[in-house]
């Protein structure tokens, strides 16, 4: 004992304040902490959606409110040859664009996920066109695909003599059609690579090491290992995409704004053109409003793929 | 079944140089067990017999086909990994079946070699679960199941205990070595246990920084190690070692004097390490005076912590001691089970 003195002590506990009692209390913590995201959700979620399903059952016009007129706008539509073209055009580019995006996406991830020299360079490379703003890449797509300008015809014609025309990529439907997809699906792919890149590198090793004991081949440990254990994660990305490229605005607007002659309109953008340049604003929220159905189908597919199968039931894999 | 015969086999990742010429004979229907502290090139040999990793140089022949150059599959082995790898997303029944279903066997040998399987391991009511339903133990097994399933030449366990709490690993000890008595087929099976290397063997390989320090039974290499490395490593509590010098045809250390194991002795003045085992030492009045340090009784034994002329031992005793720290014991070695080394080389000389 070195003989310095004991000091007791003895801890103070000071009544609770009352505030400090009520931040105590769980009813009022639970209201206190969902009020925020019910908020921003009532003023920026369903307060829009109500005005615009409210508005496709009036005719409502910029600067003239409108009278209810219950389904007569859909009627309008069911008959107008632009919008059901422009539901043709956004199933097909949504199936088209969504298959080459996983396609590709896939392919992109099983090679990141080898042992790369410089794999990390090229996964930075791979997220560039994800993090270019939307409307930039546009831009630039725009130009690759100028009638006069366009690097593509310059390496065809000038440098390759491959063709010997210029090719007019936004003059006629299917090469503006098909030139969209292609943009869509550079600007997706990085999306589905990276998330499907995160989801191969869950699968354990050991698991293509036990396969390759047993006897399968690289293509039946793709099979019968990768892909049903890439599946839950494949589910999510799909909705995901699917839900994005259905609901595509800017690309198509700032590259061909629907044209030429309303073949590339999506729902999204025929929407915009309709309601707030054309004027139409209950006609517009119609639009909108039959993109909702679609919307729904894809979520409920979601919510099926996505619910878990019965092998990932109980505890963990180790 | 078949021998496996592993010839001056060399490994390095990089620069690392992992297995500096290992050569191992595995007979016929033999229990192997390749054992070694971490990182001493165990399971890459392991590895390199199944195939998932090339051999570097040598050779590598199973059932007296060298086997450099065949696919794992082709190798007829069978593998059962530390983490069980079990398929999360197929049912008992199917990760068992899985190689069947790849050679495209008929649905009714699929059954029939499954349920065999299932039966020798107890499975038989868990054939429909998925492996995240199973306890360790149980996954333990169907990983042996999926082995079985296969009737391979050789058996590889890669330290297919260590994820297991220690009882379960002491009762699946006893079912993979029954399991092997009722097979018969050729194991090899790596492990940093010595334990498990002891109770399961029929041959055991000690290795150390990717060399072979013995082969050897169990028990030879428990009575007789080769070296410093293996008398250290094999046994539990392990090998007192004791640092002094020959003098008058007695170990002398400090001012102590204890008797030679008989054999070669070495000359006058010569240093070397003593050996004794924990249990051969004996309570004696007249042996040497040690300074008890802690006592541990275990119910079946007493093992006692003591100093001998400043060096720590560990004494195992039949008898219970009664003994407190701080008091003097007097012990003595049986001087038929003592081992004397050479420091510098570490190699047995008596």
């Amino acid at each position: 004992m070195s003989g310095a003195e004991t000091i007791s002590w003895t801890p103070v506990r000071k009544a609770p304040s009352p505030l400090a009692r009520l931040f105590d209390s769980k009813p009022f913590l639970i209201a206190i902490c969902l009020l925020p995201a019910f908020g921003l959700l009532a003023v920026f979620l369903t307060y829009p959606l109500g005005l615009g399903i409210y508005l496709s059952f009036t005719d409502t016009k910029l600067g003239r409110p409108g009278v209810w007129v219950g389904l007569e706008n859909f009627q309008y539509l069911l008959e107008d040859r632009v919008f059901l073209n422009a539901v043709w055009f956004t199933v097909f580019y949504t199936a088209v664009a969504t298959v080459l995006k996983f396609a590709l996406g896939l392919w992109l991830a099983l090679l990141l996920n080898e042992n790369l020299p410089i794999k990390s360079l090229i996964r930075a490379v791979i997220l560039l066109p994800w993090i270019t703003p939307t409307v930039l890449s546009a831009i630039a797509f725009w130009w690759i695909y100028d009638p006069q300008f366009s690097i593509v015809s310059y390496v065809l014609v000038d440098k390759l003599h491959i063709l010997s025309s210029y090719i007019d990529f936004l003059g006629t439907p299917w090469h503006a059609r098909w030139s969209l997809i292609v943009a869509n699906v550079w600007r997706g792919i990085p999306f589905v690579a990276i998330s499907l890149l995160a989801g191969l590198q869950t699968i354990s090793p050991s698991l293509y090491e036990a396969a390759m004991l047993d006897g399968a081949s690289s293509w039946q440990r793709f099979r019968k290992v990768t892909v049903p254990l890439l599946m839950p994660i494949l589910a999510v990305v799909l909705t995901f995409s699917v839900l994005f490229t259905f609901a595509d605005f800017q690309l198509v607007y700032a590259i061909t704004r629907g044209g030429p002659i309303n073949s590339t309109h999506l729902m999204a953008t025929l929407a915009f053109q309709r309601g707030i340049p054309g004027a139409a604003l209950g006609e517009g929220a119609a639009i909108a409003v039959s993109m909702i159905p679609f919307l729904i189908l894809a979520t409920l597919f979601s919510y099926f793929a996505i619910g878990q199968r019965k092998w990932q039931q109980g505890g963990s894999d180790e | 079944m078949a021998e496996v015969s592993i010839r001056d086999v060399r490994k390095a990742f990089g620069t690392t140089q992992i297995l500096h010429g290992v050569s191992v004979e595995v007979a016929d229907g033999e229990f192997a067990v390749l054992v070694g502290p971490s990182g001493c090139g165990k399971s890459t040999l392991l590895r390199m017999i199944a195939g998932l990793e090339n051999v570097g140089r040598g050779e590598i022949a199973i059932g007296g086909r060298v086997v450099n150059n065949v696919a794992p599959k082709e190798r007829d082995i069978a593998m059962v990994l530390q983490n069980y790898a079990l398929y999360p997303h197929m049912t008992v029944r199917d990760n068992m079946a899985f190689s069947l279903t790849l050679a495209n066997a008929p649905k009714a040998v699929q059954e029939q070699k499954v349920s065999r399987a299932a039966e020798i391991l107890g499975l038989g009511s868990l054939l429909d679960r998925y492996p995240r339903q199973l306890s360790g133990g149980q996954r333990q097994r169907v990983a042996m199941g999926r082995a079985i399933v296969r009737d391979p030449q050789v058996f590889l366990f890669d330290e297919p205990l260590s994820n297991l709490d220690a009882k379960l690993r002491v009762q699946m000890r006893g079912e993979i070595k029954d399991l092997h008595q009722r097979l018969r087929t050729t194991t090899i099976y790596v492990t940093h246990d010595q334990i498990e290397a002891m109770t399961m063997a029929d041959k055991i390989v000690v290795m150390q920084g990717g060399r072979v320090e013995q082969i050897g039974a169990p028990l030879d290499l428990y009575d007789r190690p080769a070296n410093l490395f293996v008398a250290g490593f094999i046994g539990s509590p392990s090998m007192n070692f004791l640092k002094g010098t020959v003098q008058n045809g007695a170990f002398r250390f400090g001012d102590m004097m204890l008797p030679l194991p008989p054999g070669p002795g070495g000359s006058d003045g010569m240093a070397v390490t003593y050996g004794v085992r924990p249990e051969h030492w004996r309570l004696d009045d007249a042996g040497v005076a040690s300074i008890v340090r802690l006592v541990e009784p275990t119910g079946s034994e007493t093992q006692v912590v003591a100093e001998i002329g400043g060096q720590r031992v560990i004494c195992a005793f039949r008898e219970r001691v009664s003994a407190r720290p701080g008091e003097t014991l007097h012990i003595s070695p049986d001087v038929m089970h003592t081992h004397l080394f050479d420091p510098s080389s570490g190699m047995r000389m008596a």
